[in-house]
């Protein structure tokens, strides 16, 4: 006979609700741990970093002494860094995005690099450091500057950018499209003023979670010769600068265990820059939801 | 005098062209009236599969020309054809032609957005903007270039009012589209397509994702629509099309089996499986 045995059903349930349970219990270890690290990690930083942490840190130059350290140049360059990269990155990532979604024929070669974008979103950041040195620093000559350092940042999140405003217009019901083709709208009017508004969240969400990312790498800006320390703000798109990631490494390397805490302290306002950046996107993201 | 010359001349003009048009008029008359649609050995391919095949089919101007048809049997199709609509599918082949006031409407002359102006649509699912509900009726003509408010004022309230809506929301033009009910939403989608004062309106099932008071609306809409405008509607109720055409054509398998005066085509079909389908035996 076909159908289902009652009998054995009967049987075999009591393991699948064991299962059931045992998983239950493996996924929320699995979180557990995560956030465990989290709070050791924010613990550590907040015990040791605090005592530094004050407006005398945030505003003061790098200096010799642990005391009179701060991380001013490192929180301008950092904010100077997002300036350059959120434009750069924001209108050739959305307008790859545009093209592809929109604009491309959908045939091998668009298939073929979609592939290597999401492949880019992932190659280590050092190897966009390396690009970096090798175009803009030696055969453009920039040099040494915030704009050759921005410049390199700007393609380390561009893939990144890319996909998330590709999710966001794909996410656009096609019903809406179909309407303002339907009435005679061409292709650039239908993605102004209809793919766009409804993709703003979703692609201004991607973008501050990737300049978020930009903020907090330290390894490119290395190859691109970020200043260790710096006593002057940058004045110019070609001046010396320096991050807060940057700071934060140089102080860690040194053998004082005062320096520890400064590093604590440093990596406290980065964290707060974050945090604060992550709030805006949550801010936009609920604020312009729209709903179908 | 020079005014006079020239109010001379313009007569002569007048009187030329209507002389011209009489005589299209008695030419055209033994064929009936006046088509916006002349569809000649129509043939659509999805990719390899041929979806319609050798359709020919002439649309009156400002009838209600329904279609009719199981489902997969290509009226949805055939109706995003006469928009291009259908090209929105990248792999879409076509083969015939098919004449809009007498312009083949596949030539390079004319753009695919003037034929879309001249020929609106109402999909089957309400399908607002997520805007209000003046910023929906006032895309088209945005997007057509008409800035001024208070033209655009003017515009949504006349469409609003040709689509019979505008008692139940000239309070809450603000509002968010989406707050309307399933058949408030379809009625802003018919005022959003007249606000560009199309000839043609196509409408794909409209009524099929309404209740029966909000279809009734509908209806009757269409009946005074079709004053000022040609109507091609496709539906999966034939009570519906019997109800509100003028013609009705049955299709069945991407073949246009049946094209005939609605009441002839529901009381004395000349085709068998045309008399299979109205009378409920498939489909």
């Amino acid at each position: 006979m076909l159908g289902i045995d009652q009998k054995n059903i009967l049987k075999r349930i009591r393991g699948r609700v064991l299962l059931n349970n045992v998983l239950k219990g493996l996924f929320f270890a699995s979180t557990t741990i995560g956030l465990i690290f989290l709070a050791l990690l924010l613990y550590r930083i907040l015990t040791q970093g605090i005592g530094y942490l004050n407006s005398g840190f945030i505003t003061s130059f790098p200096a010799p002494y642990p005391e009179e350290a701060g991380i001013f140049a490192g929180l301008i360059g950092s904010l100077l860094m997002i300036a350059i990269v959120a434009p750069v990155a924001i209108i050739l990532g959305v307008g790859t995005a545009i093209f592809l979604e929109e604009y491309a024929y959908k045939n091998r070669w668009t298939k073929f690099i979609q592939i290597n974008i999401q492949n880019l979103a992932g190659v280590p950041s050092i190897v966009y450091g390396l690009l970096g040195l090798t175009f803009f620093v030696y055969m453009l000559r920039l040099g040494y500057t915030l704009l050759a350092g921005g410049l390199t940042m700007s393609l380390l999140v561009l893939p990144v950018i890319v996909v998330a405003a590709q999710e966001a217009i794909r996410s656009v019901p096609s019903d809406i499209k179909e309407a303002s083709y339907g009435m005679g709208a061409s292709k650039w009017q239908t993605i102004r003023r209809v793919i766009l508004p409804a993709a703003l969240p979703g692609i201004l969400t991607g973008t501050i979670l990737a300049l978020s990312r930009a903020i907090g790498e330290t390894a490119p800006l290395i190859i691109v010769g970020a200043a260790t320390a710096l006593y002057t703000l940058p004045d110019s798109l070609l001046s010396k600068y320096t991050v807060m990631p940057i700071q934060i490494f140089n102080w860690t390397g040194r053998p004082q265990e005062e320096w520890q805490f400064v590093a604590a302290a440093g990596i406290l306002v980065l964290l707060i820059v974050l945090l604060f950046m992550n709030a805006i996107a949550v801010f936009i993201r609920n604020k312009f939801q729209k709903r179908y | 005098m020079n005014t006079l010359m020239k109010q001379k001349k313009v007569d002569n003009k007048t009187s030329v062209k209507t002389d011209k048009k009489e005589i299209k008029h008695t030419k055209s008359e033994a064929a009936m009236d006046k088509n916006v649609f002349e569809v000649n050995n129509l043939n659509l391919w999805y990719g390899n599969d041929q979806a319609l095949y050798e359709i020919n089919m002439n649309v009156p101007q400002n009838k209600v020309t329904a279609i009719i048809g199981p489902s997969g049997c290509g009226k949805s199709t055939y109706l995003k054809t006469l928009n291009r609509m259908v090209e929105m599918v990248p792999i879409v082949k076509t083969s015939g032609s098919i004449k809009y006031n007498g312009e083949d409407i596949f030539s390079d002359k004319h753009s695919v957005e003037g034929l879309r102006t001249k020929v609106g649509m109402v999909f089957q699912k309400p399908n607002p903007f997520p805007k209000s509900i003046y910023d929906n009726i006032a895309y088209g003509p945005r997007i057509h270039g008409v800035k001024k408010k208070a033209v655009l004022d003017q515009i949504v309230e006349k469409s609003l009012r040709d689509a019979a809506i505008w008692d139940e929301v000239k309070d809450r033009l603000n509002e968010n589209a989406f707050g309307l009910s399933g058949g408030q939403q379809q009625r802003i989608c018919i005022a959003r397509a007249l606000a560009i004062e199309p000839d043609v309106i196509l409408m794909d099932e409209p009524t099929s994702a309404l209740d029966p008071i909000s279809t009734l609306k509908v209806e009757e809409l269409v009946q005074e629509l079709k004053k000022k405008y040609s109507i091609i509607i496709v539906t999966h109720n034939m009570q519906q099309a019997a109800r509100i055409s003028d013609k009705t054509a049955f299709f069945l398998n991407g073949e246009l089996i049946e094209f005939a005066e609605t009441d002839k085509l529901f009381s004395n079909p000349s085709d068998k499986r045309t008399e299979d389908y109205i009378s409920g035996r498939f489909g």
